[in-house]
């Protein structure tokens, strides 16, 4: 499989990473030598086989619906580029 | 004073209980060594201050655990509360995480202490240790006298070169398709990778949540076992943390593999396998068929597609646990221009704070999982990993208790080496390690004997899950037999 420039654009895209223009050619070499590597899981008969989900075979577990954490705004915001007033601060979303 | 940072912690463990030496001592012999070292790269976040106060805790703490006092590194992913915890990645430039991880909060409850943070690849992708922005690590080995400077493998490289340097007296990785058996291997140290679920994940930046586990990386197997004791255990802040009580793993260690059966996959022996890794397959087979154990050939016949459904799984479960580096709430955030919007936001700041292979493997796990390919590529991928793992169930049901590889295809490489390969080539470093992550299984390399060049191959042994204990038995069995002793030459 052979993946084409606007694909390799349409994927940065989706993926929320600037590609310059000029680096697209060789993002959609370095997909299709990747994509071509995978292709190999075509010649497995996969038939009748569920997708594994767990290592032994245990149920999510569960816990009570209850609060167990909390309050701590101030330790929650340390880390951000800009926070204000107890809030994370981002360009502006609405028109 | 620097031979304290050469002991193994098992020797080290002893001498602190008989009073022979401190904490302190031993933790100044470590950041000694760590100060003359950073021609390997392996330190990128020395916290000296928190070492000593830990060190001076350690010694009028006469109730530790096994770990009380021993002077540890470690790996840049895991949570560290005030301390840098960077994942290798410019994305997380600054950020000290509030918190502890759940390995590293066990760990300091049994009395360990932190040296510092340990170089890897960036988000743990990469088989090498080049993808850091920190730059690389350096493998202590050397080809002779060559001054080539070689990997020491990767993702845990750092862990792997600080352990193998004697900087330290153990080392936590993490290991998602081979970050902690491969650098082991390159390094001739040993480390562990156990079963999904042993370890918490909590704390631990995540790259694939269904197959990354916690470690450790150390001198000998009987470390490994003290060291993966501490780690382990159930945390109801995993929800894959697996309630099982844990064993005495050192308590294991008898060396009597009598009436064990030994599988050797027929599929591992690849084509254009060098020479000396064969030769050191076979004479690993022997030292354990004399120990006592059983020799079995054995057929996993998916082998060769875990490395394809590996790179279908891997980059889909980071492209969406990489989502959440957007800017926001921690690391590192754009420049905006005039204009800008939260779009531009995500888009710039993930295109400055990823580096190449992060980018790509996003990119990769992003396309996979697009509308229309998600059934094609994800959901087989996950039902070929099924396939994989069957194979494994049905060897075990068979008889078998271990399975013996080779842990890597060769020996460290040359950094820069595979600067202008395809990226598949660097994928093929994982050949042998990646199929127990996809089965969740446990998996150990274990140093086995220098090449032609004089650097460092490892064998790897796979066990049943939860069966950690009796594979570090055999391990432990198989280190008896190999007697490796080498140790790298001081150049650095």
């Amino acid at each position: 499989m052979s993946i084409d420039i606007e694909t390799a654009r349409r994927v940065a895209k989706l993926a929320r990473i600037a590609v310059p223009e000029s680096e697209l050619p060789e993002l959609a070499n370095e997909f299709s030598a990747i994509l071509g590597f995978i292709e190999q899981l075509n010649e497995v008969d996969v038939d009748g086989i569920e997708p594994m989900t767990s290592v032994t075979p245990q149920r999510l577990k569960r816990r009570d619906d209850v609060v167990n954490d909390g309050g701590q705004q101030d330790a929650v915001l340390k880390n951000a580029p800009d926070a204000r007033e107890g809030f994370f601060a981002v360009p502006k979303v609405v028109e | 004073m620097s031979e304290l940072s050469k002991l193994k912690i098992s020797e080290a463990r002893d001498a602190l209980k008989k009073g022979e030496v401190t904490s302190v001592e031993l933790t100044q012999a470590c950041l000694s060594e760590i100060e003359k070292a950073d021609a390997l790269g392996a330190f990128v976040h020395k916290t000296p201050d928190v070492a000593m106060d830990m060190a001076k805790a350690a010694d009028a703490n006469k109730a530790g655990g096994d770990l009380n006092g021993i002077p540890l590194g470690i790996k840049d992913l895991f949570c560290t509360k005030g301390v840098a915890s960077q994942a290798a990645s410019g994305i997380l430039e600054g950020f000290k995480p509030e918190y502890e991880s759940t390995v590293t909060t066990q760990l300091f409850a049994d009395g360990a202490v932190m040296l510092g943070k340990l170089n890897m690849d960036e988000f743990a992708m990469g088989s090498s240790n080049e993808t850091s922005v920190y730059g690389n690590a350096v493998n202590p080995w050397k080809r002779g006298n060559d001054a080539a400077q070689l990997t020491p493998g990767g993702s845990s490289g750092g862990s792997a070169s600080a352990v193998a340097a004697d900087l330290c007296l153990g080392a936590t990785g993490t290991d998602t398709g081979g970050s902690i058996r491969q650098p082991a291997a390159f390094t001739g140290i040993t480390g562990i990778k156990p079963t999904y679920g042993r370890v918490s994940r909590w704390g631990v930046v995540a790259f694939a949540s269904s197959l990354d586990q916690a470690g450790p990386m150390t001198k000998d197997v009987r470390d490994s076992a003290i060291m993966l004791k501490a780690m382990s255990g159930h945390d109801p802040k995993d929800s894959t943390s697996a309630d099982l009580a844990v064993p005495d793993f050192e308590a294991a260690l008898t060396g009597d593999i009598r009436g064990k059966t030994i599988g050797i996959p027929k599929e591992y022996r690849m084509d254009g396998m060098p020479e000396e890794i064969s030769k050191l397959w076979d004479d690993g087979t022997t030292m354990l068929k004399d120990a006592g154990a059983t020799i079995k050939d054995i057929s996993l016949p998916h082998t060769q597609y875990a490395l394809p459904a590996y790179y279908v799984i891997a980059p889909a479960e980071a492209s969406s646990n990489l989502a959440r580096y957007d800017g926001v709430r921690f690391g590192h955030r754009a420049k905006l221009e005039a204009g800008d919007g939260i779009t531009e936001m995500y888009e710039k700041t993930r295109a400055e704070g990823f580096g190449n292979e992060v980018k790509r493997r996003v990119m990769i796990g992003t396309y996979v999982l697009s509308a229309g390919f998600y059934d094609a590529y994800y959901n087989r991928a996950r039902k070929v990993r099924a396939l994989i793992k069957r194979d494994f169930e049905n060897v075990f049901a068979d008889g078998v208790d271990a399975i013996l590889t080779p842990a890597t295809p060769s020996s460290a490489f040359e950094l820069g080496a595979m600067k202008d390969a395809d990226p598949v080539q660097m994928y093929l470093n994982d050949v042998f390690t990646v199929t127990t992550n996809l089965a969740g299984l446990p998996g150990i390399a274990v140093p086995a004997g220098l090449d032609k060049n004089g650097l460092p191959l490892g064998l790897q042994l796979i066990g049943r899950p939860w069966e950690e204990g009796d594979l570090l038995n055999t391990a432990y069995a198989l280190e008896q037999s190999l007697q490796f002793v080498a140790k790298p030459n001081r150049w650095w």
